[in-house]
């Protein structure tokens, strides 16, 4: 095994699951300890502005964008065989994701400009907000440059290597970063740089995100909530 | 019916005079914090005028409260749980911080430092949020007092809904009052409605609405829901704060900060008992001039054996019903019906009532310039428009604040000329719908206001509820984790923003 090799084994076969356990215990141990720092760390009360602008678009264009790689990734073959082929799959990957991706991009660019031009919000922002927004701007630039690189293969094929490698991945077989080798490097940059958004994500304000799952207990819950102190009576 | 109790506050703005003793000192007990500068649990504004945040009572504009929908459910202004959730990533209803105002200190160092000049050296303004010399304090926290600024611009009070408001604001015909707010801790709260994270609660024992700092994302939906704008955005902690109604201080039987240190004797804090099962009933009565009486309703008679038995079924301690029987907000608010919530048609059934204020008239009746009945003067000719109190007060229904105006000024009929040692006339009383064991009462806890009267906050129990040697040594009400009180000044995760200081870096603006 040559040094390429053994490189290419640890940033694709064993990185990734360092930064997912990181992200994992991380998150519970931030959620367990420190709930007081758990929050989304909105700026928008400082100055409104183009937030409501940047930050929908963002938002829902990368929603988008989780949620297609989510399922178009880990959905088992059975439940997208019936409707379409890897090739069609590709296709809607490409425009859905891409569009998506163009307006998350749009929306972050507004963001990073509000964040970085306005006083207000400059100066009451961590150092780790600005590096979050930076990489998550250049993580949606990378997966965008991927649709251009896969126009040039639209049987389907290099996507099912893809697919093969994160089901690997999520299946902790480690021998599938071998596979990367064949594909180009903005895949893989795109690849490793993701996984070190997970990396991070515990140590910043990216935990919202977890939260915003959680939002949606709020639409299977009454209304009022009464707290009593009686339930704690216990002998 | 569900029986259970809280500590409500009744406030008589007849004997407000707006020197906000409650605002400062609460501000120094719990927002005097990086990241509240801004924020006043408790604030007096002079009305008419917009109000703190500006123009607050303007729903349209900030959509807080609740709707009631055709079907007759209520749902808050702002949307359904979906609406809500859709709004989370830039709530298009919150107020900016320039809407509150914009936080500020003075560079009170170049009075020291400045070389020598021709003019006095001055200390300009300095912004809390963005550090840099700001060119004109433009708002403050109470820019309206005692009726400052042009009334054009103060006209835009949402109260004078349906009065011909042109005349006030000639000089001669002009009136103001003052409105010292705090969080009405709702039995139908809103901004409990609107939390996604349901970091929100109230308290079955006391009925204080508080959030759970732990649970707080800072989604800001309660700040757009609370139709009070009651709930502030810390912009530091990056959670939601509100008025916590000094519950620490009220657990142990005293009195919220604001009302202990009231120097006007204004305030009055009491156990209220109310049927928990008919609150949405309540809140959903289609006529929102029937709103009032509706929450009215929802409070039970202390004196009651069946509320006595049902309250003892449901866990309200003997110590809290003997303290409803006695209870000054009871007597103010049912029993003389001289005190009402502010804004009911909101629908949250706020619990924090008003006596709405008497204006100058009496005199210019005793010298004989004005009908008056007995020395009591016809309430239409009070210089508040009668109105704009039912605007604030009782969603535009005038009748029952015209009753409670009337009492009052019986009531002070009545006890000055039994100090001028004539003998008032019965009908004086019965006329108000009146006898004398209540005009003495009235007169007893609105013209005397003893202590003992205005405060009877029965103790919680939290011996009940928690094993108090295991809480021995603990380190009490603090923010963050652990007994020290602040931040760490780094974490692991996040610590305190960036740059920060407390008294800003001075950012000169000479590029």
């Amino acid at each position: 095994m040559n040094a390429a090799t053994s490189m290419q084994l640890f940033l694709f076969g064993i990185y990734p699951y360092i930064c997912l356990s990181v992200l994992l215990l991380g998150s519970l141990v931030r959620f367990d300890r420190e709930p007081y720092t758990w929050k989304s760390d909105s700026s928008q009360m400082l100055r409104a502005g183009h937030l409501r602008m940047g930050s929908n678009l963002f938002h829902y264009g990368i929603l988008v964008v989780v949620l297609g790689h989510f399922f178009g990734f880990l959905a088992p073959h059975w439940a997208i065989d019936w409707a379409m082929d890897p090739a069609r799959h590709q296709l809607l990957a490409m425009v859905g994701g891409g569009l998506a991706g163009v307006v998350a991009i749009i929306g972050l660019s507004i963001l990073i400009h509000r964040r970085l031009a306005d006083p207000r919000i400059r100066r009451n922002g961590r150092k780790w907000d600005i590096a979050v927004v930076l990489m998550l701007w250049l993580q949606l630039l990378l997966g965008l440059l991927t649709v251009p690189v896969s126009a040039q293969h639209m049987d389907g094929a290099e996507f099912e290597l893809l697919t093969t490698y994160v089901k690997g991945i999520v299946s902790f077989r480690s021998d599938v970063a071998g596979l990367l080798l064949q594909v180009p490097w903005v895949y893989r940059l795109h690849i490793l740089l993701g996984f070190t958004i997970f990396l991070i994500s515990p140590f910043t304000r990216m935990v919202h995100i977890w939260s915003g799952a959680g939002t949606l207990a709020y639409l299977f819950r009454p209304y009022q909530l009464v707290r009593t102190r009686k339930r704690a009576m216990r002998p | 019916m569900k029986v259970r109790a809280q500590i409500a506050m009744v406030l008589n703005l007849d004997k407000c005079i707006g020197c906000h003793t409650c605002s400062v000192t609460c501000k120094n007990v719990w927002t005097s914090r990086q990241g509240m500068e801004y924020a006043w649990f408790n604030n007096v504004e002079t009305k008419p005028g917009i109000g703190y945040p500006k123009d607050w009572e303007n729903q349209d504009r900030w959509h807080g409260g609740w709707v009631r929908k055709p079907n007759g459910q209520l749902q808050p202004k702002q949307g359904g749980r979906l609406a809500v959730l859709a709004k989370i990533f830039a709530n298009p209803h919150l107020p900016d911080i320039d809407d509150y105002y914009e936080p500020f200190t003075f560079d009170y160092e170049n009075l020291q430092t400045a070389p020598e000049l021709p003019t006095t050296p001055v200390a300009r303004p300095i912004s809390l949020v963005s550090g840099r010399t700001m060119e004109k304090v433009n708002w403050g926290p109470n820019w309206e007092e005692i009726l400052g600024g042009e009334f054009d611009k103060r006209s835009a009070d949402y109260n004078f809904e349906a009065v011909q408001k042109d005349i006030y604001g000639q000089f001669e015909n002009t009136f103001m009052m003052y409105l010292p707010r705090l969080c009405e801790h709702c039995l139908n709260p809103a901004c409990v409605a609107s939390c996604p994270s349901g970091s929100i609660y109230k308290r079955e024992e006391d009925g204080i609405v508080l959030i759970d700092q732990d649970k707080c994302r800072g989604w800001r939906m309660c700040v757009s829901g609370c139709p009070y704008k009651k709930i502030y955005y810390n912009w530091t902690s990056g959670k939601a704060e509100k008025c916590t109604f000094c519950y620490p201080r009220v657990e142990a039987g005293m009195p919220t900060v604001c009302s202990e240190t009231c120097v006007g004797r204004i305030r009055y804090l009491g156990v209220l008992l109310y049927d928990a099962d008919r609150i949405n009933q309540a809140a959903a009565v289609e006529n929102p001039h029937d709103l009032y009486q509706a929450q009215l309703d929802l409070f039970l008679d202390p004196n009651d054996p069946t509320v006595q038995r049902q309250a003892q079924a449901d866990g309200v301690p003997e110590a809290w019903l003997e303290a409803a029987r006695q209870s000054p907000t009871y007597k103010m608010a049912v029993e003389w019906k001289i005190a009402f919530p502010l804004h009911p048609e909101y629908r949250t059934l706020p619990m924090v009532w008003y006596v709405p204020p008497l204006s100058p008239i009496q005199a210019h009746a005793n010298a004989g310039a004005i009908e008056s009945t007995e020395g009591v003067p016809d309430v239409d000719l009070l210089r508040i428009p009668v109105r704009y109190l039912a605007n604030l007060l009782t969603a535009g229904n005038e009748a029952p604040v015209i009753s409670a105006l009337k009492r009052m000024l019986a009531m002070r009929a009545w006890f000055r000329t039994k100090q001028l040692g004539g003998m008032p006339a019965p009908s004086l009383l019965q006329e108000n719908g009146l006898d004398l064991a209540t005009v003495e009462a009235m007169h007893r806890y609105l013209a005397i206001a003893n202590y003992e009267d205005r405060f009877v906050i029965p103790t919680a129990h939290r011996e009940e509820a928690e094993n108090l040697y295991a809480l021995r040594g603990g380190c009490g009400f603090s923010f963050g984790n652990g007994c020290d009180g602040v931040e760490t000044q780094s974490s692991l995760f996040g610590g305190r923003m960036g740059r920060r200081k407390i008294i800003p870096i001075r950012m000169l603006d000479d590029h």
